[in-house]
């Protein structure tokens, strides 16, 4: 026996095998897609609608209405000067309709994100089996490289903006899972024996402790959520997602250099003010856990 | 009958409790239980049997099972085998929902480290059991407010935990307790994270509150001092098992064994014993200074040393006499303790 070859799998077996799951996956695509799709159109329904209403409203609201809930959410005027600048810059450069249609993209993938993420992080908390089958789940979810998952949903879904905010989610909502189960496992073991011993049902001692005491790590969470989902703009303009990643497919595709790196600094800009505007907002929750004396 | 019983309840910790339990009815201590099948003993025959109104003290040291023993009251945790009684309702049949109703109207709880939740004010944090127990919020606020004045925390409703030192901390966990009414007050170490000056204010705060509210207090201390300051009733727990049980002249004139003498031996006995421990019948030479019976040594002999004398009569409550005592009594038996100290 050769030992400087590795005993392989013959040639007609492992084409077998990938002629049964890709033809396995096909028929379940004919059989399925259609009503998964289906079951998703509340996602596609608010991406168009939310992103319709950023473009159809005039500039300058929107611009205001950017600027006021940056204050609202951090209450720092330097920052919402620079929200001001930061966004008017895109704009000048050509770039407004490009940065509408990203954010209206990684804001529903964030609110998808955080409305499947919270409830599988508390059904992990919950059940240490749950945390066994979801740890190795979202491990994957964080290592496959983006390009592959995508191959299936493009099977599914084809080709646009659907498949992209999927792809998004899959890729960002790994954080958000994580840290709402380390959060709600690292509430002060006391505190929850108080809430038990004052006779509180399973739903009290959720919504009064877990969660409230939880919400910092969670809000750190959704914090790596957005950033992620930003992080995939490039990678979901490649299944047809529109946005600024178009403009940098377009430039990688023929070396516009200019135009690469304005849109490169287009995502920049947008992640720093989402990323200083959801912190503040984060440290503001708990500013009751500053030291009075 | 009321108050709390409880009779012959044993906790064990491992894998199988059953089996284990088995070997420590038939006499196997909680190191070789440990070592050999490396399952925790965490109770042991325990039975109490406390007075409705009173306060319990249980007192031992770190490892001996008395946070274990406060939480089978209200059935944080569950027992291997016995039975605990409250009101004459057995505790342990209680169904989930039977069981939230008795912790939320029964029984209240104080924490050691306070256990309040820092996102909420002072008033909402003492609101907390009312609010569990669907109160309506105008009543939740009249009633909190009272408890927060009680405490002596008026003015301080709107501030959150963090904001507050650890005796205020622990003023809200006391009234947040009050607050519902619960017959049966638990309280977990509730003093020992205090600084020594306050946690005599927070005792006094207690003892204060007790004589109006009367309700049965389960107290869990490592602190003698303590133990015998508030303590009705005294049990003192070692490794999981009851050592000695009665009131604080018991453990300090009759300690059941070693173990305890030797924590008796730094206790200021002039300041926990009684007149009547020491009174005789020998009434020739009483004088005429008259003396209540549960009057302290201390107070005795200052009031005796104000008076000049060295004799006096000592009265039952309605002022009959009933013995006397001399100023040499209390002398020697306040000087007892330096002769042990030294024997040691």
């Amino acid at each position: 026996m050769e030992w400087t070859e590795f005993p392989e799998m013959e040639r007609e077996q492992l084409r077998d095998l990938r002629k049964a799951i890709d033809g396995g996956f096909r028929e379940f695509t004919r059989a399925y897609g259609e009503s998964i799709e289906n079951a998703l159109y509340p996602v596609e329904w608010f991406l168009k609608h939310f992103e319709n209403l950023l473009l159809d409203t005039p500039w300058p609201l929107v611009l205001i209405g950017l600027c006021g809930i940056v204050y609202f959410a951090s209450r720092r005027p330097w920052l919402t000067l620079g929200t001001f600048v930061g966004m008017a810059l895109i704009g000048y450069f050509g770039m407004w309709e490009d940065a509408m249609k990203t954010l209206a993209m990684i804001s529903t993938a964030t609110l998808g994100s955080v409305l499947l993420g919270i409830p599988l992080g508390i059904a992990m908390a919950k059940s240490d089996r749950v945390q066994t089958i979801m740890n190795p789940v979202l491990d994957v979810m964080q290592t496959m490289p983006s390009f592959v998952y995508l191959i299936p949903v493009i099977m599914l879904f084809g080709i646009g903006k659907l498949p992209g905010i999927i792809a998004v989610i899959i890729y960002a909502i790994p954080p958000i899972i994580r840290l709402t189960n380390l959060g709600i496992r690292l509430v002060d073991k006391e505190v929850l024996e108080a809430a038990d011993a004052f006779g509180s049902t399973s739903w009290k001692r959720l919504t009064n402790v877990q969660i409230p005491l939880a919400l910092p790590t969670i809000m750190a969470g959704v914090n790596q959520t957005i950033m992620m989902a930003l992080a995939m703009v490039v990678v979901a303009a490649l299944v047809g997602a529109p946005g600024l990643g178009q403009p940098v497919l377009k430039a990688i595709n023929n070396q516009f250099l200019f135009m690469g790196v304005s849109a490169g600094m287009a995502i920049v800009i947008l992640a720093i003010i989402i990323d200083r505007a959801s912190q503040a907002y984060g440290q503001r929750l708990q500013s009751h856990r500053e030291k009075g004396h | 009958m009321s108050g709390i019983q409880i009779k012959n309840l044993y906790k064990i910790f491992g894998e199988d409790p059953a089996m284990a339990l088995d070997l420590v009815k038939n006499g196997m201590g909680k190191t070789e239980l440990q070592d050999q099948h490396s399952h925790v003993l965490g109770l042991q025959d325990i039975n109490i049997d406390m007075r409705e109104g009173g306060i319990q003290v249980v007192m031992g040291l770190s490892g001996s099972g008395k946070s274990t023993l406060i939480r089978h009251i209200n059935r944080l945790i569950e027992p291997t085998a016995g039975e605990v009684i409250v009101d004459g309702v057995d505790v342990l049949g209680m169904s989930r929902s039977d069981l939230r109703k008795f912790r939320a109207h029964k029984t209240s709880m104080v924490f050691q480290k306070f256990a309040l939740l820092p996102h909420r004010t002072v008033q909402s944090n003492v609101e907390y059991g009312l609010e569990v127990q669907g109160i309506s919020s105008s009543e939740r606020r009249a009633r909190s407010k009272k408890w927060i004045d009680r405490v002596g925390l008026s003015g301080f409703e709107d501030n959150y935990p963090s904001q507050l030192s650890g005796g205020m901390q622990q003023r809200v966990g006391l009234a947040r307790a009050l607050a519902t009414d619960a017959e049966i007050l638990l309280m977990d170490e509730a003093f020992s994270a205090l600084d020594p000056l306050i946690r005599t204010d927070m005792q006094d705060v207690l003892l204060e509150l007790q004589s109006e509210l009367k309700k049965t207090i389960v107290f869990i201390t490592h602190d003698l001092d303590e133990a015998l300051r508030i303590g009705d009733n005294i049990c003192i727990l070692r490794d999981g098992g009851i050592i000695q049980k009665g009131n604080a002249q018991d453990i300090i004139l009759h300690p059941a064994d070693d173990y305890i003498k030797d924590f008796v031996k730094d206790i200021n006995r002039a300041r926990v014993l009684r007149i009547d421990s020491l009174m005789s019948d020998d009434m020739t030479n009483a004088g005429t200074l008259k003396l209540k019976r549960d009057t302290r040594l201390d107070d005795a002999a200052r009031q005796m040393q104000e008076a000049d004398v060295i004799n006096a009569q000592i009265t039952d409550a309605s002022g009959k006499v009933i013995g006397s005592i001399t100023l040499d009594d209390i002398v020697n038996s306040m000087v007892e303790k330096v002769e042990v100290e030294s024997t040691v």
